[in-house]
């Protein structure tokens, strides 16, 4: 009773922020900005804030869109739904052509990040990811770069088959819940973003105190963001600048703190060379 | 033992063990029942969950994605708040078509792909019972080597079986709630008999106490009866238990009143027997005594005694003389001859007596209220009227005061002489009628013991009272012809 009770007040739920949506598309202004579980997209105060903080500085409605996963949040942007996405550098490598590199955010200074290899802290003996052949692997999206395509591509260097290598290997459709999984042992590794892990530890260190690092992945290009190749470019110049000054003002400096990062840069397409290199490879899929 | 106890304790105790054992009994039936609720209660809650869950979990199982059923089959732990897990599942897990664990709630003991028999041997059954499993609908089993239940519950997707859910709940979980019931129910207990217990004990104390007074008054009474042992029932009513109350108080009353008549017999047997001795005595001594008294008066009319022999005989004689006075004195003559008594027969009485009271300045109080004869022997009567009064007039001090009313009174003739002078002390009472009675001080104590002779042949009574204050003679005689025959064979013989 309480369950199902529960799902339709769900459904209610749903139904209402979908009605919400179809409101705000009627006026035509609203910026529409995709987000994926990159950083910690669960904060929904958070969110608000940024969003009304950036509202302020484009002087127009601005509205987040989440989804699911990464996949998702492509489709809508490819299908131009969307104007701008925070994506992660993998999907950004595969849509280079319909997309525009919008900025890359600075983590500790630069436009980096690392994957990390974790396991479970009860886990003492795993030194490499070949001590995890045939068990529980989590990964974090399919179409996520630190959290997929590097361990992929990592077992195939080490000529191994990744869809053989794990006894089981299941997604978590977002980094922060990869530390979960293995945190409470369902996995006995996984692969996750290393700034989610790193901010994760700042604000919940009995979480990933629960887990331990194994590796760390050469530096990749910053999960960045991405406007639709058909965006008006007064329009892509207006997010840029407003996202860029963010370092720049002691609100956006307290919202930059909020999601560990040091500001946004323009960056540029040749940080994701790295992570094109494994796409190509790893041929990926 | 048990039996040897007080009813003052015995019944309140027993009023007591029956509350307790009904309390207890009582209780016991509530809390089977609630017992047995409560693993319904589990069994359906469980239920309801496992279908949840089960329909719940087909998507992820469809779509292989562990992560979400894991989170699936959490949710029911974290709807719950901690510490109120009284119904959630010790451990939930899915078993993929293999009967291997596809995801369970505790992946450190029960990880992913392994066979849940091999981490605990009781999931044998658990899996034999999974395997067996034909109905889509949940089952719930117990397990056999432990006090766990398990609901076992197939996930079906159009027709199709993807997998099982298995929840199992610590038998723990059971027998907390069963205990927390089991101590509200032993508190709820508690206060009835702390309430019921005191005043069950009252009522069995008041049902025993009544009982239990008698019973002690009964203790007291033993071949005698106690000075002073009263009995009044504090109990009125008038169930068993109240008649025995009143009948004991009227058995203690004709207890006390054969007890009295006993002793007046003792004491008018005594008296009877003193009676008859002495009359027997002073028959024997009478006869010879005549003779003596003859021979002294032949001799000293016929013959010539020289002087010393004449004053010697005058000396016998006169000794003779004063033993024959007594002897006579202790021989009442109940059969003399004598007329009816009359008003004026009582008056004579007063002017005899006169000049002894005017000797002491007495204060001679005469009420008289005889009119016409009465057949009482004159004489007898007026004998006990002088005796009376000159014992009352010798009591009292100079100025005293002595009372004497004759009046009659349901055919009795009752003369009453009382005065206000030395009372006398109660044990010498029981004495006062006995020959030569240390009560006279001159006169030779025969007074009270003739007029008591005379009072027994007639038929009557006599009754002393004797205080401070006054002391009174009551003589009571019956007017009625028929006591007198009976009186005198009882009386003095010859």
């Amino acid at each position: 009773m309480e369950t199902s009770s529960r799902r339709s007040l769900l459904a209610a739920a749903l139904f209402a922020s979908c009605l919400r949506q179809v409101h705000a598309e009627q006026p035509a202004a609203a910026l529409r900005i995709g987000l994926t579980p990159v950083f910690l997209d669960d904060q929904v105060a958070f969110l608000n804030s940024w969003r009304s903080y950036l509202e302020r500085r484009l002087r127009q409605p601005l509205v987040f869109v989440q989804r699911g996963s990464y996949r998702e949040v492509v489709n809508l942007l490819n299908q131009g739904q969307l104007d701008c996405a925070w994506l992660c550098g993998y999907p950004y490598v595969r849509h280079r052509e319909r997309m525009r590199l919008l900025a890359v955010p600075l983590y500790r200074g630069k436009p980096l990040y690392q994957s990390y290899l974790i396991v479970p802290a009860t886990d003492t003996t795993t030194r490499s990811i070949l001590d995890l052949r045939g068990k529980v692997f989590a990964y974090s999206d399919p179409d996520s770069n630190s959290g997929f395509l590097f361990t992929q591509h990592s077992l195939r260097r080490l000529n191994e088959m990744p869809a053989a290598f794990f006894g089981k290997s299941f997604f978590t459709w977002a980094h922060r819940k990869v530390v979960d999984a293995v945190a409470v042992g369902l996995a006995n590794g996984g692969a996750i973003d290393g700034y989610v892990w790193d901010t994760l530890a700042l604000s919940h260190p009995g979480l990933t105190g629960r887990t331990r690092i194994v590796e760390r992945s050469p530096e990749f290009g910053f999960p960045p963001f991405v406007a639709r190749g058909s965006l008006a470019s007064t329009q892509f110049t207006a997010v840029q600048s407003a996202l860029m000054q963010m370092r720049d003002d002691p609100e956006g400096a307290g919202l930059l703190q909020r999601l560990n990062l040091d500001g946004f840069a323009a960056g540029s397409p040749a940080l994701f060379d790295g992570v094109a290199e494994m796409f190509r490879t790893s041929g990926a899929n | 033992m048990l039996r040897n106890l007080s009813l003052a304790v015995k019944t309140p105790l027993r009023i007591s063990m029956l509350v307790v054992i009904t309390a207890v009994l009582v209780t016991a039936a509530l809390v089977a029942r609630e017992r047995d609720e409560l693993r319904r209660d589990l069994i359906g809650h469980s239920e309801t969950v496992a279908r949840v869950l089960t329909r719940t979990l087909i998507e992820p199982m469809l779509h292989d994605d562990a992560w979400r059923a894991f989170e699936i089959i959490n949710t029911p732990f974290q709807a719950t708040p901690l510490g109120a897990t009284s119904q959630a599942a010790d451990i939930v897990m899915v078993l993929d078509t293999k009967h291997l664990i596809y995801v369970s709630t505790r992946p450190p003991d029960y990880p992913m792909l392994s066979e849940p028999a091999r981490i605990d041997p009781e999931y044998a059954t658990v899996q034999q019972a999974v395997a067996d499993l034909r109905t889509a609908e949940p089952k719930a089993m117990l397990s056999l080597h432990s006090d766990k239940l398990y609901m076992v519950a197939p996930i079906v997707a159009d027709g199709v079986r993807l997998g099982t859910l298995v929840m199992g709940y610590s038998g723990s979980i059971f027998v907390q709630r069963f205990l927390g019931l089991l101590l509200r129910a032993g508190l709820a207990t508690g206060v009835v008999l702390a309430v019921l217990l005191p005043v069950g004990w009252y009522f069995g104390r008041r049902i025993a106490q009544p009982l239990v007074d008698l019973a002690a008054a009964m203790g007291k009474v033993g071949p005698h009866l106690p000075q002073g042992l009263e009995y009044v029932p504090s109990y009125k009513g008038r169930d068993e238990i109240g008649q025995l109350g009143l009948e004991f108080q009227r058995m203690l009353g004709e207890l006390r009143d054969k007890e009295a008549l006993e002793k007046q017999m003792i004491a008018s047997d005594r008296l009877a027997a003193i009676g008859r001795l002495t009359a027997g005595i002073a028959h024997e001594i009478n006869n010879p005594l005549g003779g003596m008294l003859n021979a002294i008066s032949t001799f000293k009319r016929h013959g010539t005694p020289d002087p010393i022999t004449a004053r010697t005989l005058s000396l016998v004689e006169r000794g003779l003389l004063q033993i024959k006075e007594t002897v006579g004195a202790l021989l009442v003559e109940a059969r003399v001859e004598s007329h009816p008594l009359t008003r004026q027969d009582i008056e004579d009485t007063h002017t005899l007596v006169l000049p002894d009271a005017q000797a002491k300045d007495a204060q001679f109080v005469w009420d008289n209220a005889i009119a016409g004869a009465l057949p009482l022997p004159s004489t007898l009567t007026r004998q006990i009227m002088i005796n009376l009064l000159l014992n009352a007039l010798q009591a009292i001090e100079r100025g005293g005061r002595v009372q004497c009313r004759t009046t009659i009174e349901h055919e009795t003739l009752q003369i009453e002489v009382s005065n206000d002078g030395n009372h006398i002390p109660s044990e010498k009472l029981h004495y006062l009628f006995e020959p030569f009675s240390q009560l006279s001080h001159d006169g030779h104590g025969l007074g009270l013991w003739v007029t008591y002779q005379i009072v027994q042949q007639l038929g009557g009574g006599i009754e002393v009272r004797s205080d401070p204050r006054a002391t009174s003679f009551t003589v009571l005689l019956p007017l009625k012809k028929e006591h007198e025959p009976i009186a005198c064979t009882d009386a003095v013989p010859g």
